[in-house]
């Protein structure tokens, strides 16, 4: 096939869509007072970040009074993880519930927790990377501040049974936070039949620009001020606010979540044949449930190779994916979550995650296919891990 | 991470990619749980690498440098070679990433894993030769 560019890592971050980018622009050189101003082109500016507001919290079927914009994911889930924490302390909660395969941002928020007085347990997911919500049951105290499970996971595509978890949670009156980056679009979310108490969302997985996000927070959890000073978020996260990049978020939600059944059916269609086709080659796995992932999400383990050189190789044919392996980590060890679903060190070295969206077509699909198997055949004819397996396993190389 | 454009080029279009039947000295460094195994194939005569060949399993900066440290020491003396340097393949590729450094030290590793082999073949104590071997990279802490 003809060289083309294919975009396969969605998951990392999207295009800005054309109707958010449209959207923005007005408020950067025609709409730009400051919404905090009196006169009409500073309330022109507060009316499109109170519009953008509502339209995240219909997406959700939240009240626009719970929404409060952010910088992004990781900030939303700082931001709720260490308010449920400040707030349940005081009344002798210092327990938290979590799992051990979230994204860094809520790890690491809790590890800091777990370093100053809070006590951390790690729900384990099994093999597909799934919670089992009698585990939560189990491990909710009298003095747990918090349960915080992620929506979808980023690397695996795995969704939680998120509507029963947050039922217990509801009944045993305990705080539930999810972190919904990758679920958001892909999911229907119904922050009030599934008794979420605090989610965590970000623009740039959705076609909006990076840097803006939101938090939402059930009313009648009091939040502390994540940022003083002026009066912008309610006077919890003072600083003017990034109308452009909030008006592109409002937009980009209602178009994520406008038919997300009809998106699904679409994509989920290519996932399985990239899936299918891959696991076709020898010596692979795919990670995470066939079923309960997300439409786009593909994670495939080879055997004999190294994710880096996987992506590098991928890259000189145009395709743009991820992986979880130590050498695209930044550290030595590969990716927790392949980890924590039971992974051995090497063969999570060689993982590929290829995550599509409704803009990627049947072409890209048989594309991917065609130059994944180049790749695979390419690294593995030089890799003496491949001869050893083959040796000592008996594969026909 | 930015990788230098001599680097892609190795990774690209590695050089010696391959096996040596009947070599003189072959030389396996790593391992599957770090995420990179290089094995050194060489061919020697009259104290000469006269050929050199490789085969890694590793991220793109493990590739390059043992591409680069093949052609290093392609032809060079055995003398030469074993006085090749982590630092000189880094050099010879325009530098590598922070992260990265540690793989240009199993590249080093590698060829003197095959000249250990090579005098070990004669039945040469390759110790005060060759020095140490590092089997493990020593940053690896998984190893």
């Amino acid at each position: 096939m003809e060289k083309r560019f294919v975009y396969a890592d969605n998951a990392a971050t999207t295009k800005v869509s054309k109707a958010a980018l449209e959207a923005a622009l007005p408020y950067f050189t025609e709409i730009y007072g400051n919404a905090s101003s009196i006169y009409s082109l500073g309330m022109n500016s507060a009316r499109a970040v109170m519009k953008a507001r509502q339209q995240v919290a219909n997406a959700i079927n939240a009240k626009s009074g719970e929404i409060y914009f952010t910088s992004g994911g990781s900030e939303a889930d700082n931001w709720a993880i260490k308010s449920a924490a400040e707030v349940q302390a005081k009344k002798g909660k210092k327990h938290i519930i979590t799992s051990n395969f979230e994204h860094h941002a809520v790890l690491h928020t809790v590890d800091h927790l777990a370093k100053n007085g809070f006590e951390v347990t790690y729900i384990p997911v099994d093999e597909f990377g799934l919670v089992n919500p009698e585990d939560v049951k189990n491990a909710i105290r009298e003095d747990t501040a918090l349960v915080t499970i992620m929506f979808a996971n980023n690397e695996i595509g795995t969704i939680q049974p998120i509507k029963e978890i947050g039922a217990i949670c509801r009944e045993r009156k305990v705080w539930f936070h999810t972190d919904a980056v990758q679920a958001i679009g892909n999911v229907e979310i119904d922050v009030s039949d599934m008794n979420i108490d605090m989610l965590s969302l970000s623009g740039h997985k959705i076609h909006a620009p990076k840097g803006v996000g939101a938090l939402f927070v059930r009313t009648g959890i009091g939040l502390p001020n994540l940022i003083h000073g002026g009066a912008q978020e309610r006077t919890k996260r003072a600083g003017t606010e990034n109308v452009p990049s909030i008006v592109a978020l409002g937009v980009a939600m209602e178009e994520a979540c406008r038919d997300i059944a009809g998106k699904q059916a679409k994509i989920s269609v290519m996932r399985d044949k990239l899936i299918e086709n891959l696991l076709k080659i020898k010596e692979t796995r795919l990670n995470g449930d066939a079923k309960k992932r997300l439409c786009g999400n593909v994670n495939i383990s080879f055997r004999g190779i190294e994710g880096e050189s996987l992506l590098l190789s991928l890259d000189l044919e145009g395709i743009c994916a991820s992986s979880g392996s130590a050498c695209t980590s930044g550290s030595l060890d590969p990716s927790h979550v392949l980890l924590a679903i039971g992974l051995p060190h090497a063969t999570a070295h060689g993982s590929l995650r290829l995550t599509i969206n409704e803009d990627t077509t049947e072409e890209d699909v048989d594309y991917i296919i065609e130059k994944v198997n180049t790749v695979v055949a390419k690294l593995r004819a030089m890799s003496p891990l491949w001869e050893r397996i083959c040796k000592t396993e008996g594969i026909s190389d | 991470m930015i990788y230098s454009e001599k680097v892609m080029d190795h990774f690209a279009n590695p050089r010696n990619v391959g096996e040596i039947e009947n070599a003189d000295g072959i030389g396996e460094i790593g391992n599957e749980k770090c995420g990179d195994i290089m094995k050194m194939y060489l061919k020697i005569d009259g104290g000469i690498i006269t050929d050199v060949k490789f085969k890694t399993f590793g991220c793109g900066a493990a590739v390059a440098t043992s591409s680069m440290a093949t052609e290093l020491i392609k032809g060079a003396t055995i003398e030469d070679a074993l006085k090749l340097t982590n630092k000189a393949v880094v050099e010879a590729l325009d530098g590598l990433p922070a992260a990265k450094l540690h793989c240009s030290v199993l590249a080093e590793q590698a060829i003197k894993a095959a000249l250990w082999d090579y005098y070990s073949r004669q039945g040469i104590d390759p110790l005060p030769i060759v020095g140490e071997l590092h089997e493990h990279c020593e940053e690896c802490s998984i190893g």
